[in-house]
């Protein structure tokens, strides 16, 4: 492995100002100091620097990611088998196989606009690359139908990545979460490549499926009043959907990691779960009232804990929500910020019929609000205190 | 008047409001419209047109009756000039361009409350001669219109794929007919429409860096 190293000492001269590949300089910088620890040191005063910078916390999140991905490429197989009605011929690894030739390019196109536009932006801008993009580059691939066009995921990319972060000042500036930003871009860009009942099974041009193969997502059928779907495969991941978002297990696996290594936090999590829960159960208070259709009191009578393992709930509450820049900061507005997360997206969900999945709606509006929840956080945290200076001055 | 009619000074009038002073990026006035008629080219053609010509038209009136006008009723008074132009634009619209007209619907109306109209009055016409005042509104309208044509091209090419309704993009390229491309239907929404103002601002800031406030 030495000789990696060697070819960045060797070619750091040639890269610094003046030097002929000048305008590669950041690129440089961005991929030495992503393989091995920085050199530099601080210049003034004492600093003590933590090992664990930007670049590892993002890596930590990507990790995170794998099992996700991984239950992601199987499920696209096997939703493809199943829909052609293969399923049982087919093998474990040829399933999985199918997958991974699905997903690969969607993750390679993502990364590759999103980190081309990054490098052009730090050249330009003068400053280092940054690193966000390792976990938006992730996520955008994740939260995507299967059959998205590459040209769509690359214009949504680059939208992402200019409009949703470099506007705003980079990594760590940004108002909503990019990869959301990506997703919401799709939804109303190309409505028809993003819902819709031919977009979460990949069928290849295969020519026969099997009878009673729809292709909607169990969501989709459960708002018309259709429940297809079992908890236990809602639960394991072998329901249509986007890719990342199907298997409840492989997130919260996830979740374990990102908990234990504390790099995501536990109380936006767990807030998000317990608002979209009390949401669901609101819901079923209200299923048997009158006026309502048949298909609504179906969806408003299902366990309330469904809707935690149905569409992008949970890969919402884990991955999403806890972005730590677009989230809020302060540790009671964290509570209140996840709660209306889990709260709004479970009311979009059953209610608004335009919006077959609400979790990405309702995390980007709580981005929105995430600042106006920490502010009055702080605020009525300062009116305490003061109360508390106030009584001790008239006591003394 | 000694001075020449189109003399440095009174062409700096048309000239500015195309760039340094341009009345959307700069000024950000008039931004509704902006957004609301520039999904397609030709509604954001009329309306640019539409108000230049009662922009112009109203800035040599008020600039004739400026000596005359009472100070505390003038906003009154230049009201009711820009309505009575408003509505003769409006009906040689529907005389002419009906379908257009249609289409921008209230718009048109809503010249009267467009902020460029009263900004300009206020700000120039009242104080300056009235070929100064028509250069002054042929320029600020030129420079709306400048703007509403750059966003309504993209707006248009991109999320309808035609230009002037004319088919840019060949039908056999779309997904329904077999290949690969679909409109972008976001373009047509109005936020889109911001985002592409946006746009313009950054490009025009960036190359102009003297207009960057701090």
């Amino acid at each position: 492995m030495k000789f990696i190293k060697n070819f960045f000492e060797k070619t750091e001269p040639l890269v610094q100002k003046g030097g002929k590949y000048h305008w590669l300089q950041s690129v440089h910088d961005g991929f030495f100091t992503f393989l091995y620890t920085p050199k530099s040191t601080s210049k003034t005063g004492t600093h003590i620097h933590d090992y664990i910078d930007l670049k590892r916390t993002m890596s930590i999140v990507v990790i995170a990611l794998l099992p996700a991905v991984l239950m992601g490429m199987y499920n696209t197989g096997f939703q493809h088998f199943k829909a052609i009605g293969e399923l049982a011929s087919t093998g474990f690894f040829e399933i999985f196989l199918f997958g991974l030739i699905k997903v690969l390019p969607i993750i390679i196109v993502s990364y590759v606009v999103g980190l081309g536009i990054e490098f052009v932006f730090a050249q330009l801008r003068g400053h280092e690359i940054q690193e966000g993009f390792l976990v938006s580059g992730m996520l955008i691939p994740l939260v995507m139908p299967i059959e998205t066009p590459l040209w769509m995921i690359a214009v949504a990319t680059a939208f992402a990545v200019v409009f949703g972060k470099e506007v705003f000042g980079g990594t760590g500036m940004n108002i909503w979460n990019p990869a959301l930003v990506a997703r919401a871009f799709l939804f109303f860009a190309y409505p028809a490549q993003m819902s819709g009942i031919k977009v979460w099974v990949s069928l290849s041009n295969a020519d026969k499926v099997v009878d009673g193969f729809t292709g909607a997502t169990p969501m989709a059928d459960a708002a018309a009043g259709n429940i297809t779907y079992k908890a236990a495969d809602a639960f394991f991941g072998l329901i249509p959907g986007s890719i990342g978002e199907t298997s409840t297990l492989a997130i919260l696996i996830g979740a374990v990691f990102l908990i234990v290594t504390g790099i995501g936090n536990w109380k936006i999590m767990v807030s998000t779960i317990a608002g979209g829960a009390v949401m669901g159960l609101i819901l079923n208070a209200f299923a048997g009232s009158a006026g309502l259709s048949p298909e609504s009191a179906v969806y408003f009578g299902i366990p309330f804990w469904h809707h935690l393992i149905l569409g992008g709930f949970m890969f919402g509450a884990i991955f999403m929500t806890t972005d730590p820049v677009s989230a809020a900061q302060t540790d009671t507005g964290k509570w209140i910020y996840g709660f209306l997360i889990g709260f709004v997206a479970i009311l979009i969900r059953v209610i608004n019929p335009a919006y077959p999945e609400g979790m990405m709606l309702s995390i980007l509006l709580m981005n929105t609000f995430a600042p106006l929840i920490d502010h009055y956080v702080v605020k009525s945290h300062i009116k305490r205190r003061l109360k508390r200076v106030i009584v001790k001055e008239q006591t003394a | 008047m000694s001075e020449p009619l189109f003399s440095k000074k009174n062409l700096k009038l048309i000239t500015d409001p195309l760039n340094n002073s341009n009345p959307i990026t700069v000024q950000v006035l008039g931004i509704c419209s902006a957004l609301a008629v520039t999904a397609q080219l030709k509604p954001a053609v009329v309306m640019s047109i539409s108000v230049m010509v009662v922009l112009a038209a109203a800035n040599v009136i008020i600039s004739l009756l400026r000596n005359t006008i009472p100070n505390r009723i003038r906003i009154i008074v230049q009201l009711v000039v820009i309505a009575a132009l408003v509505i003769l634009v409006d009906q040689v619209l529907k005389a002419y361009v009906y379908d257009v007209s249609k289409q921008l619907s209230v718009f048109v109306g809503l010249i009267i409350t467009n902020c460029i109209l009263m900004g300009r009055l206020e700000a120039f016409a009242l104080g300056n001669r009235p070929w100064q005042s028509f250069l002054d509104g042929i320029g600020n309208g030129a420079g709306y219109a400048a703007i509403l044509i750059i966003v309504g091209f993209f707006r248009e090419l991109l999320g309808s794929g035609t230009i002037f309704g004319l088919r840019i993009i060949p039908e056999s390229f779309y997904i329904t007919n077999g290949g690969f491309y679909a409109n972008n239907g976001m373009m047509i929404l109005p936020p889109m429409a911001l985002i592409t103002v946006g746009v313009i601002i950054w490009v025009q800031r960036s190359r102009n860096r003297k207009l960057i406030e701090n």
